[in-house]
């Protein structure tokens, strides 16, 4: 594992996070949306939380895509779920609200969880794996 | 009867969103690494080669219904239930999926992982 793809795991962690954090903060500030008010979705397009938000959700994606091109879905999946902790954490220090000890065990079960993925390989080698994939062949033979 | 449409709408949320990660996983690792790819060919022959594939494709229509099966699971269920259940579930349901359908390597180290996660998400989120 390189220093960049520790960069992309953690990427899709905080972009996640924030992404969410800006779209939740943005629709309560447009309040109830229901189906005879569809309009006020396209309203909510105009503000500039739920515009950050969509901005880093799709960061989150282009992280998420990268790090499945190069590592175990049960890899990066439990290896990125500190955005969960940094989900609860932000309201700590950003509002000041308490973390009940029910959430710290969770931060913490979450943190040996990632501790344990992260120790072990990234990636499962099939013995296939020494030919190229069709798609990568197909992308070498048009160069 | 409505406790049962939530948790329909739950196990609808963590079907379809394991298999849209299983499909986005085999589409990435057909298309290689992407890193390497664009250092090759350019950032746009990546994104071309990405929207071409077929597993990639169907795993954003699985994400689709597992997000609207989110917006029915909140309708019917609360919040504190709905969230943690479906994250949970997904976590274990993936590290299933990915062993059967990928053939990845979930050694013991990945399945305690997985539920020593899950059981921290519920936490959170509950």
């Amino acid at each position: 594992m390189t220093f960049r793809k520790y960069l992309v795991l953690a990427g899709v962690a905080v972009f996640a996070a924030i992404g969410d954090s800006m779209l939740s903060r943005g629709m309560k500030d447009m309040g109830a949306v229901s189906l005879t008010r569809l309009q006020t979705l396209i309203a909510a397009l105009r503000d500039p939380s739920i515009i950050g938000g969509i901005l880093f959700l799709l960061a989150f994606f282009s992280a998420y895509m990268t790090a499945l091109s190069w590592a175990d879905l049960t890899y990066v999946l439990p290896a990125t779920s500190l955005g969960y902790v940094l989900l609860a954490l932000l309201p700590k220090f950003v509002l000041h609200e308490q973390v009940t000890t029910l959430r710290w065990v969770g931060i913490f079960l979450i943190a040996v969880g990632v501790s344990a993925v992260a120790s072990g390989p990234e990636l499962t080698h099939h013995p296939r794996d020494s030919e190229p994939e069709p798609e990568l062949a197909a992308m070498q033979e048009d160069r | 009867m409505r406790h049962a449409y939530t948790w329909g709408a739950i196990l609808l949320i963590v079907f379809a969103s394991v298999t849209g990660d299983v499909l986005m996983s085999r589409a990435m690792k057909q298309v290689g690494d992407v890193d390497e790819l664009r250092k090759r060919s350019g950032l746009f022959a990546v994104i071309g080669r990405v929207l071409r594939n077929s597993h990639f494709l169907l795993g954003i229509g699985a994400m689709a219904v597992a997000f609207f099966s989110l917006l029915f699971a909140l309708s019917w269920g609360d919040v504190s239930l709905v969230a943690p259940a479906s994250a949970s579930l997904t976590f274990v349901g993936n590290a299933a999926a990915a062993k059967f359908f990928l053939h990845e390597h979930v050694d013991r180290r990945r399945w305690v992982a997985a539920a020593l996660v899950a059981c921290g998400v519920a936490f959170l989120a509950g």
